[in-house]
């Protein structure tokens, strides 16, 4: 079975995870509570989407 | 005969996902909404939407077929009584399913599936005259896509009737326009050549 030679280093672990970076979502305003909210989805502070009534807030 | 789902089934197994999706419509018929994963509601719908025609047939035939399926005869009841006849003249599309963002602890997408609220007289008024246009139209597009490839065909044996595949493209003319479905193939081939 293959097996690593040498122990990773330090910095070498570091700069890989360096790169884990997280997206930034694209949110829209919410059409009745101008919140920010993903699209698509209903809003999570006032519950609606479409300004139909889907969640209980 | 409709096509077969792709994939994995949920649950794993053929038979998990038919109980799956027979507890789920069970509940939507139960509770006229429920809240579960996108993916669940997505396979939901198609399923709960052939009950719900079932039950707007309403004869015992139909009634057998779906307490196949939903074993609660209460609540095959209620789908007879309550939902069927509350659909009587929506031609199809009797859920809605609204995505309501990941969930807390494995971030699953989930949706809410509900069931529509019956059709206005209105409403119905809109619905019928709007088919009744795209039907025209329909019918008006096809009219016109026929005249056209006849036009388009006598044009390029104008074009060119000294080339060597002559007796080729009077091949294609003669199909086009015995067939107006299949124009759009035979003029690109004609393109190509």
């Amino acid at each position: 079975m293959a097996v690593p030679k040498r122990k990773m280093s330090r910095s070498n672990t570091r700069h890989r995870r360096a790169q884990w970076k997280a997206a930034v979502p694209a949110l829209v305003a919410c059409d009745r509570c101008r919140e920010p909210k993903l699209g698509h989805v209903a809003c999570p502070s006032c519950g609606t989407y479409n300004r139909r009534q889907v969640l209980e807030v | 005969m409709p096509k077969p789902t792709k994939g994995p089934r949920l649950g794993g197994s053929p038979a998990h996902e038919r109980l799956m999706l027979a507890n789920l419509a069970t509940s939507l018929f139960e509770h006229g909404r429920i809240t579960t994963t996108e993916a669940k509601a997505r396979r939901l719908r198609p399923v709960a939407e052939r009950l719900i025609t079932k039950a707007r047939r309403g004869d015992l035939h139909a009634r057998r077929q779906v307490l196949a399926v939903i074993r609660d005869k209460g609540v095959v009841h209620t789908l007879f009584t309550e939902i069927g006849p509350r659909f009587e003249n929506r031609p199809g599309g009797y859920t809605r399913i609204t995505k309501i963002g990941p969930r807390r602890g494995d971030n699953a997408p989930m949706a809410v599936i509900e069931l529509v609220e019956a059709l206005t007289v209105q409403q119905e008024a809109v619905g019928e005259a709007e088919a009744a246009t795209k039907r025209a139209v329909k019918e008006d597009a096809t009219k016109k896509s026929a005249k056209e490839a006849a036009g388009e065909e006598a044009l390029k044996g104008l074009e060119k009737p000294e080339s060597a595949e002559e007796d080729h493209t009077s091949e294609q003319t003669a199909a086009a326009t015995s067939e107006s479905q299949a124009e759009g193939d035979n003029g690109e081939n004609s393109d190509k050549g």
